[in-house]
């Protein structure tokens, strides 16, 4: 059936609306009748960090030499506010995952490789465990809607409190946890039945809006003493306004989460269409910043998408003080590994595709509950990967940190950056490449 | 033994919380509360903490072990996130009295507003007057026992919590059904009765739990019942 020309024949035309993901899609919810739940981000194509190129030094600025010249990658969180803040060697941070919805060796992998870099660990939705707390030198703790395993004890064991208002994955949606996870210890530790497709909160039980958020952080502040900061994690959805409201609400650090961000599981209708990228949300919460007086004072975490030691500098250079990553730690530690192609196949996926976080029967043994799945995932190894791969990220960041001059990443700035596309200039802030247009902002 | 007394007409909330935490036992008196927000929250030992006054939110957040007496009203979110010990007010609790509690008891002795019990995880609360709509919303675990009525939509998406209500209740919410009284449940109320201080007769009360229908996804696959049929 091939043409002579090489092009489709026309009896094999895909139709743009109705692509073979649509066909696929409108075919399995006709059989089941139920909304697809998946893990991983979106996976539409979607503006990010790539549309926009880093200038470099030239005549008029000059550059630091790589390796030899100093370039900074130190973060402090609290400083003001806690007796003991939060100390980075490196501005890359790994985001909360929860035990539940990784398993125990992952939790420890991911504990390992971020300690080893100096970096912090975030629990997730499902508490503490005793493992992830002795791997990781750095832990922040997560406050979210649902309290599963909520313990003051554990709150007293953080070095840091995150209270999660929502995540890039689902703005404005609650966490889920299939019950092929939610196993026997799973069940003891959130307090409910094994089994059950749980569907947690996605309001916090005892505060609604900024001012009782306000009152909120008062009351774990004065919990654990005033040691510790106090994040706020938001999904991006108007990241002006949640930013401004989280420094009125007394957060150290705003945690902004783009709608790439990974999740272990979410519906996909969500993950595709709800909330806004990290390119357009990040100058959107560094506005709100400036504009209290408060940049680079209370923190800006930037999340969802962050694969480079690029998208780190970019981020920096568009006024975040770090980022987090999710998805990315999990690819370093095994997640999607070719090696195990032959078991994606059998799951009828492939290595490079496979997505289903939710699903509990992780090949790579990372996002699963399954004793025999999780034993394959050898923590001492994977958090050697995660600690190579922060490092590399760290030293590609400093590596565009010092051609642009800097001898801090912090001082990596939105001059630094133009925009290949006009969609990107105008999320961004930053001149299409090429001319002094930033549209919305000048006309040159 | 001695008293400890704390004028919050003249120390801080910090300075209160600071000595509680650091002391193992102890009987302290707060006067003046004034609505203050977070009192006595974060107790981790076995302190005697009386209350002069009303409270504003979080009043015994996060509690451990001791007793936290108010002797007059308190805001949202009293006793969030109870661990265990007492705590027990005279008066009235605005919203999510005891949200996410995991253990320990909380009495009301007057009304408690909306969302009490909220997500409640093993907390035992006790309720002399009525409590608000939503209240035991999802809640885990634990029981809820009120001795006047409910509002609206009580015990929505509930799990594993009981609840027991003497009075009305306004309506129930999502799979939120009655049950039968239980010999084991006649117990629980009586001895929680008795833990709280109030009285009234067991048998008065009704029973509401899950109906369980909530717990999984319903899916349907036609594609497979076809393909049997075809075996
Ligand atoms: C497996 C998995 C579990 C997650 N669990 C949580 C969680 O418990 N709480 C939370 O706030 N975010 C959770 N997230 C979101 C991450 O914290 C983070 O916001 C996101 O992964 C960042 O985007 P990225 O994956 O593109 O790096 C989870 C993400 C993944 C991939």
């Amino acid at each position: 059936m091939s043409q002579p020309n090489g092009q489709q024949p026309w009896n094999l035309r895909e139709s743009y609306t109705y692509d073979r993901n649509v066909i696929a899609e409108i075919q399995r919810a006709a059989n089941t009748g139920i909304y697809r739940i998946r893990g991983w981000g979106a996976k539409r194509e979607l503006p990010t960090l790539d549309d926009l190129v880093v200038l470099g030094a030239s005549m008029s600025r000059y550059p630091l030499e790589g390796y030899r010249e100093a370039c900074g990658t130190d973060v402090v969180i609290g400083a003001d506010t806690a007796e003991n803040p939060v100390r980075l060697d490196i501005p890359i941070t790994i985001a909360g995952m929860s035990f539940g919805s990784l398993s125990a060796n992952a939790k420890e992998a991911l504990g390992r490789g971020a300690s080893a870099v100096g970096t912090s660990t975030t629990t997730g939705d499902g508490g503490m465990t005793p493992e992830e707390r002795t791997h990781s030198s750095t832990l922040v703790y997560q406050y979210l809607p649902s309290r599963y395993g909520m313990n003051p004890d554990d709150l007293r064991k953080a070095d840091a409190i995150e209270v999660v208002v929502g995540q890039g994955a689902k703005p404005g949606g609650g966490g889920m946890l299939m019950g092929q996870k939610i196993n026997e210890r799973v069940a003891e530790m959130r307090t409910l039945p094994e089994g059950i497709d749980q569907r947690s909160a996605c309001r916090h039980p005892d505060w609604t809006g900024p001012d009782d958020l306000a009152i909120k952080i008062t009351e774990l502040r004065e919990i654990v003493d005033h040691r510790v900061p106090v994040y706020i994690k938001v999904g991006a959805a108007r990241p002006y306004y949640d930013t401004a409201l989280s420094v009125k609400a007394g957060a150290d650090a705003v945690v902004v989460d783009g709608m790439q961000g990974g999740t272990a599981a979410t519906q996909n209708v969500f993950i595709e269409h709800v909330g806004i990228p990290t390119i357009a949300a990040i100058p959107e919460a560094v506005r709100a910043l400036q504009d209290l007086g408060v940049h680079r004072e209370v923190k800006l975490v930037a999340a969802g998408g962050i694969r480079s030691g690029a998208d780190v500098a970019k981020a920096i250079a568009l006024g975040a003080d770090a980022v987090s990553l999710g998805t990315a730690a999990l690819i370093a530690i095994g997640d999607n590994d070719p090696a195990l192609e032959a078991e994606y196949n059998a799951l009828g996926t492939s290595a490079g595709f496979w997505e289903d976080f939710q699903a509990g029967n992780d090949p790579a043994g990372i996002t699963t509950q399954d004793p025999e799945l999780a034993s394959r995932l050898d923590p001492i190894i994977g958090g050697r990967r995660l600690a190579n791969y922060l490092n590399v990220l760290a030293v590609e960041t400093q590596t565009i940190a010092r051609a642009c001059g800097k001898s801090h990443v912090a001082n990596l700035e939105p001059e630094d950056l133009a925009a290949l596309t006009v969609e990107a200039a105008a999320m961004a802030k930053v001149p299409l490449a090429g001319t002094s247009w930033i549209p919305g902002q000048n006309q040159a | 033994m001695s008293e400890s007394i704390f004028d919050l007409a003249d120390v801080t909330v910090r300075e209160l919380n600071q000595t509680l935490h650091a002391n193992e036992s102890g009987t302290f008196r707060v006067l003046n509360p004034r609505g203050a927000h977070a009192v006595a929250a974060g107790i981790n030992s076995d302190v005697e903490v009386h209350i002069e006054g009303s409270v504003g939110y979080y009043c015994a957040g996060m509690h451990q072990r001791g007793t936290v007496r108010v002797h007059g009203n308190a805001s949202t979110g009293l006793a969030e996130n109870i661990m265990s010990g007492t705590v027990h007010i005279t008066g009235s609790a605005t919203m999510s009295a005891g949200a996410t509690g995991h253990g320990g008891l909380l009495v009301i002795e007057g009304n408690a507003g909306s969302r009490c019990g909220i997500s409640m995880k093993g907390v035992d609360i006790v309720v002399g007057g009525n409590v608000g709509h939503m209240s035991a919303f999802m809640g885990q675990a634990g029981n809820l026992v009120v001795l006047g009525d409910a509002g609206a939509d009580l015990g929505d998406s509930l799990y594993e919590a009981d609840i027991y209500v003497r009075g009305a209740v306004e309506s129930l919410g999502s799979d939120c059904v009655e049950k039968e009284l239980r010999p084991e449940d006649l117990e629980t109320i009586s001895r929680l009765l008795s833990a709280a201080g109030l009285a009234a007769e067991p048998t008065d009360f009704t029973r509401y739990g899950s109906a369980r229908e909530l717990y999984n996804f319903n899916v349907d696959d036609i594609n497979a019942e076809l393909a049997e049929g075809q075996s």
